[in-house]
């Protein structure tokens, strides 16, 4: 709905900032939360990039046993793995999968658990008490366990891992959803809508949700970083992305057996993903300070 | 005689607790006329906002009969009471916390114009919008800014401009001025007069403030454990408070003068007692100086009228 | 030994916000006499609170500071005092009684513990002897000894407020800061708390400092009255003095706001305006916006405290014409 009016001067009108645009000023205050976003921006660039800059089939995954094991050098900076493959091309590629799995395993797992915890929230009673059983079983199930059945059940694939890790996702975000609910939900401003005559859905969408947002952005960027070492954990025991894909996790595993010889084939992908998550975290932490009002120094 | 715009039969309101059956409201009637002002008081727990957010039905009465402007409104659904909506609004509390902070003014007041598509087409939408600013006495600078960037007493002006926007006959004021500083209330009180001259609006007052009550109510009904004690025209009631709870009420204010002879001051013992499972008796015994076991005792006293337009219910006091 | 319990001198309190400097306190002067009571009046952001907190050298810092000024209690200097006497301080010579009794006691302790706490602090006795006291202090303020192994959760809002009077007073305090104490009480609960306040302190021979807003509260209490308005002491006197000659055009306009004195269908005359940005103060006298009887040299200097007449004292730049009266309260 339009928030700036038309009828008075711009000139006329007193500035005035929103809330959103307050948050952005008091983030850009935060060394390292801009560093994580300046990173983030970087790896998503690279991970569009990789696929103009690389053929997949000539440059990922065609082996080349004369190649085998080389040292970082100008021609592979970051040497090549047992099977030749040019690691630094390998990483640049790698940053896809996370990025895709991290952002797609979140996303879907945000739509999931938000709906649910804000009928949960609003509701509260038995539907609250149904919606949270159900999460606390699905809560209580490792990750791995969750992945293995899938992955039994359904194969190994990418879109798989994704489907697998949303589950956590999910549960995560139905809970912060609902203590987020439950508290605006006491508002005079919300019961200010309700005696308006708002019907339920309008007054969650366009009053409740609005407002919880902050929890929940923050947990965004957080629940990235957990997801991309979720699925480098599982990719690195062999059931996420199937190899020959150059995934992180898999790299890793790949690497293992060469550790003495050719360190720089686990390093490398262990610093990627080390690197990735901390710009996140870092993001993460920096949102919770610029968005929480208590922190005005 | 005008018109009744609201009438309200033994309304009453239990919630169910775990510790039993909570008497919010118990057994409340009373009438107000168009372009009156009912000014309903009490202290925490005494059920006045109970009753006033009954009224308008966000809470659905246990028992008892609304009428509103002919209508019984009562057993109303959701949906039969949106079109009401626009006739009997609120105006809240906190203006901290009644104004969502992700809206700007304009949007603000504007809501309830677009929720009930009383005007169409933004640029007349936005006309009303400034018109409703002037008349609250918001400067129209300040339609682009939110709510955490504005004082109490503005906030609480948005508050009255939005309930003003859909053209109601009746406003619940609950507690409009107890959040704000001495001399912005004033403000405020001024402003909600004015509009009731102008537009002929009907108030409902809920304050547990005794001294704005009496500036600004034609009736007073006082309120203790979820009923209704004594009811009677403002100024009979400071005259002659009928009622032992009032008296002490009236006397607890503390007066702004100085060496001038004050009067004795009447003090209640004890605390206010559970308005949870209530035995059939007067429900102010336990404090009162005047109680009289046998008959206090003995039944819960109803509302009587014992002078003209002056109700008590007290078993005590005779016509 | 001076005649005064406490003697504030030319205090100023800042508070470095993101916002910019908060100009909380700005220049306060007063005295309370032994065995008086002061009621320090004014509205949201006048400085009150903050004036109480620097007596007992609590202001937060960061982002608060005393920035000059000097505060006597009990012929001590408290703004010289080391961590160590300034806690002896806290308690002995000086208690403080916060605003919202709903959350000024720790939930998790009983209501004994914590007064039997303030006895323990600052005497040597044992724990056993120190719940004996505390049953004292209970009684004392009139709530039942038997309750003293209670929770806060169980007790209503009124009776918090005399637990939270029990543990200021537990080591008779010379001096009490009571800082709107009755505001969140009801009406009828206010009542019995303030004769209860009144009752302790006059037989304890305390004094008292006393924070409202509510005039009516300061006319049952108070001997003496002190308006406070953007950091400063716009006006000072007895009780009798403020009420019934006000000399100051803010107390005026106070006192025209009150729907108490006014017959009804008449209006009120609230004061126009809004109390300034303490971030950024008008220059001079820091009324001169609002104020209805202003002229151009009251935005020039920042009037001082002139004597009027007795103990009556008010900073008003108008007063410089001998001729100057208040248009007179309703």
């Amino acid at each position: 709905m339009f928030s700036k009016s038309k009828l008075i001067n711009k000139a006329d009108a007193v500035k005035s900032r929103s809330l959103a645009q307050e948050t952005w000023h008091r983030l850009l205050k935060n060394k390292g939360a801009v560093a994580g976003m300046v990173f983030l921006m970087v790896l998503l660039t690279i991970s569009i990039l990789a696929g103009h800059l690389y053929n997949y089939d000539r440059d990922i995954i065609s082996i080349n046993m004369d190649n085998m094991l080389q040292k970082p050098s100008l021609q592979h900076w970051f040497g090549t793995d047992n099977l030749g493959r040019d690691i630094f091309a390998r990483i640049l590629y790698g940053a896809r999968y996370s990025l895709v799995i991290g952002v797609g395993a979140v996303t879907i797992g945000l739509i999931i658990g938000v709906t649910l915890g804000a009928i949960a929230g609003f509701y509260g009673g038995m539907v609250d008490q149904i919606i949270m059983r159900i999460v606390d079983v699905f809560y209580s199930i490792p990750n791995i366990m969750i992945a293995v059945v899938i992955v039994s059940l359904l194969g190994t694939s990418t879109v798989n891992l994704l489907i697998a890790l949303c589950f956590t996702c999910a549960t995560s975000f139905t809970r912060i959803a609902r203590a987020a609910v439950m508290t605006i939900r006491d508002q005079q401003y919300i019961e200010a809508a309700y005696e308006l005559g708002l019907p339920v859905w309008k007054i969650i969408l366009k009053h409740i949700l609005p407002n919880c947002l902050s929890p929940i952005i923050v947990q965004v960027t957080l629940l990235i970083g957990t997801t991309i070492i979720a699925a480098s954990s599982l990719s690195f025991l062999g059931i996420g992305v199937p190899s020959p894909a150059p995934e992180w996790g898999a790299m890793l595993s790949e690497g293992r057996q060469y550790v003495r010889e050719a360190g720089y084939m686990c390093v490398t992908p262990g610093i990627a993903i080390m690197i990735t998550v901390l710009a996140l975290n870092l993001l993460g932490d920096g949102l919770r300070d610029a968005l929480d009002p208590k922190m005005k120094r | 005689m005008a018109k009744v715009l609201l009438e309200v039969q033994n309304l009453t309101k239990y919630f169910n607790t775990p510790g039993g059956l909570l008497h919010a409201v118990d057994g409340v009637s009373f009438q107000v006329e168009e372009g009156k002002t009912l000014g309903i008081v009490g202290e925490s727990g005494c059920g006045k906002s109970t009753t006033g957010r009954t009224i308008l039905k966000l809470i659905e009465p246990t028992s008892g009969k609304i009428i509103f402007d002919g209508k019984d409104i009562t057993g109303y659904s959701r949906g039969q009471m949106r079109p009401l909506r626009t006739e009997m609004q609120m105006i809240f509390q906190d203006p901290f916390s009644s104004l969502d902070p992700r809206m700007t003014v304009m949007q603000l007041i504007a809501e309830p114009i677009i929720e009930h598509k009383l005007i169409h087409g933004r640029e007349a939408i936005e006309k009303r919008t400034l018109e409703l600013m002037e008349t609250v006495g918001l400067a129209q600078r300040l339609v682009n800014s939110y709510p955490h960037e504005l004082d109490g007493g503005r906030r609480q002006r948005i508050g009255i401009a939005r309930a003003l926007a859909v053209n109601p006959k009746l406003i619940v004021c609950d507690e409009p001025v107890s959040a704000l500083d001495v001399s912005i209330q004033a403000q405020i009180l001024n402003l909600l007069k004015k509009l009731q001259k102008d537009l002929g609006l009907t108030y409902i007052f809920i304050t547990h403030n005794l001294a704005v009550v009496k500036y600004f109510s034609d009736d007073i009904a006082v309120m203790y454990l979820g009923q209704m004690v004594e009811k009677a025209p403002s100024d009979d009631i400071f005259a002659e408070p009928l009622h032992p709870y009032t008296r002490a009420l009236l006397s607890a204010i503390p007066i702004p003068t100085v060496g001038k002879e004050k009067k004795q001051r009447v003090l209640i013992r004890g605390e206010i007692t559970s308005p949870v499972n209530l035995p059939d008796e007067c429900r102010f015994m336990k404090r009162c100086d005047e109680c009289d076991e046998k008959i206090c005792g003995s039944c819960d006293p109803s509302l009587v009228e014992v002078k003209p337009q002056h109700f008590v219910a007290c078993h005590r006091v005779k016509k | 030994m001076s005649d005064n319990i406490l003697e504030v001198k030319d205090l100023v309190v800042r508070y470095e916000t993101e916002d910019g400097c908060v100009n909380a306190v700005n220049g306060l002067s007063f005295t309370v006499g032994k065995q008086k009571i002061l009621g320090l009046v004014g509205e949201t952001g006048a400085g009150k609170t903050t004036t109480a907190l620097s007596i007992l050298n609590l202001i937060p810092s960061p982002p608060g500071k005393i920035v000059s000024g000097s505060i006597t209690l009990n012929d001590k200097d408290v703004l010289s005092l080391s961590q160590e006497e300034l806690q002896k301080m806290r308690g002995t010579d000086a208690a403080m009684i916060f605003q919202d009794p709903m959350t000024a006691l720790n939930p998790v302790m009983t209501v004994g513990e914590q007064i039997a706490q303030a006895f323990k602090l600052h005497q040597k006795i044992t724990q056993q002897e120190s719940i004996e006291k505390a049953k004292e202090m209970l009684k004392l303020v009139g709530i039942d000894e038997s309750r003293v192994y209670d929770y806060p959760h169980q007790f209503s809002g009124g009776m918090k407020q005399r637990v939270i009077i029990a543990i200021a007073l537990a080591c008779s305090p010379k001096l009490l800061l009571a800082d709107e104490p009755t505001t969140a009480l009801d009406v009828t609960i206010q009542a019995q708390v303030l004769e209860l306040i009144k009752e302790l302190i006059r037989d304890r021979g305390m004094s008292m400092v006393l924070i409202t807003h509510d005039l009516g509260v300061v006319a049952e209490v108070c001997d003496e009255v002190a308006v406070m308005y953007a950091g400063r002491i716009v006006e000072i006197g007895s009780a009798w003095e403020i009420f019934n000659e006000t000399k100051h055009p803010y107390t005026e306009g106070l006192f025209n706001s009150l729907p108490n004195l006014k017959k009804r269908g008449e209006e009120l005359k609230p004061i126009q305006g809004l109390t300034p940005d303490p971030t950024n103060l008008p220059a001079g006298c820091a009324f001169s916006p609002r104020c209805p009887y202003a002229t151009e040299a009251c935005s020039k200097t920042v009037p001082e405290l002139r004597h009027m007449d007795g103990t009556h004292y008010t900073a008003c730049t108008a007063y410089d014409s001998p001729d100057f009266k208040l248009g007179g309260k309703d």
